[in-house]
């Protein structure tokens, strides 16, 4: 079953980069890149049923690193709706010359 | 004797002989429900792409989320399947919709929120290019010598249990980055109070 996991991870891949470009909301665009991560720890398990186990292992660590980011990204949110008053992409454009 | 097995799970698949065969053919019981986890997961993804509510959206994901938990049992990581309900659909999940709900964003922002067409246009040529890389990518071989025999990882999960496979190298292969995710998660606990501090509390006096 790799090359079938390989392509649904595939597709949700491209979901989520679909939904970071086209969306404007910054917390779903967060949640677009967790579905993307989401999308490689399924390639990174069809692998390791594979190819050995170590897959496991990185997948373990790539979903640490999902919940560091969701904490720390979700912080910076909060601190620019505080700033803001909102959370749509299009009015956060400080760094825009 | 079935309470007896390591995995539950894994010998409940088992009475329904949704085991990979050791003869390498998969029973249709297997491809049926790799297929239906597989297109509900996309699906699910298509809406929480298009939701305008966030929570919408946000409910979408975890259905997402559980879809490929199955996948990974399928796929016999019955141990981050578990892992992935409990660390993704339940604690990461659940931040998102506690920092919507605190931010009163329930409502959706209408017409501002996806962005124009040029933007979709990018959106779309970017998502081919990067499925054509994929399956490119998919159809690649690899050597044979690399590849495990076919029903490999299962017969593992039968003989050491579904933790073990993950346990025994990340505790010594892995044990570096093992340790260094520590400091990862201290960095972020710190980042995450100093941010979500409120501005002015401590120059308040």
């Amino acid at each position: 079953m790799l090359s079938e996991a390989l392509f649904f991870s595939a597709v949700l891949f491209v979901i989520g980069v679909f939904g970071v470009l086209i969306r404007r909301n910054a917390i779903i665009v967060f949640m677009c890149v967790e579905l993307m991560l989401n999308a490689v720890n399924l390639s990174f398990i069809a692998f390791a049923q594979a190819y050995g186990a170590a897959g496991q292992v990185f997948v373990f660590i790539v979903m640490t690193v999902a919940a560091a980011e969701a904490a720390v990204g979700l912080a910076i949110i909060i601190a620019l709706f505080r700033h803001r008053q909102t959370v749509n992409l299009q009015n956060i454009n400080l760094l825009k010359g | 004797m079935l309470l007896d097995t390591p995995v539950v799970g894994r010998a409940l698949l088992q009475a329904v002989e949704a085991k990979p065969m050791p003869h390498g053919t998969l029973s249709v019981f297997y491809i049926f429900h790799f297929y239906l986890f597989g297109l509900i997961a996309i699906v699910s993804a298509l809406l929480f792409v298009t939701r305008k509510s966030p929570v919408a959206a946000a409910l979408w994901l975890v259905n997402t989320m559980f879809c490929l938990a199955a996948l990974y049992v399928l796929l016999d990581a019955q141990f981050i399947g578990a892992i992935q309900v409990l660390v993704y659909a339940g604690a990461i999940m659940v931040v998102f919709l506690f920092v919507i709900m605190l931010l009163n964003l329930g409502r959706g922002e209408g017409k501002t929120d996806t962005r124009g067409l040029g933007w979709k246009l990018t959106a779309g040529a970017v998502g081919i290019a990067l499925l054509a890389e994929i399956f490119t990518l998919t159809r690649a071989s690899t050597p044979l010598s690399l590849t495990l025999p076919q029903g490999f990882t299962a017969q593992q999960v039968d003989a050491t249990g579904a933790v073990a496979p993950v346990a025994v190298p990340l505790f010594n292969q892995y044990l570096l980055a093992f340790e260094v995710t520590s400091v990862l998660l201290l960095a972020a606990i710190v980042g995450a109070v100093v941010l979500g501090k409120q501005r002015g509390e401590t120059d308040a006096e």
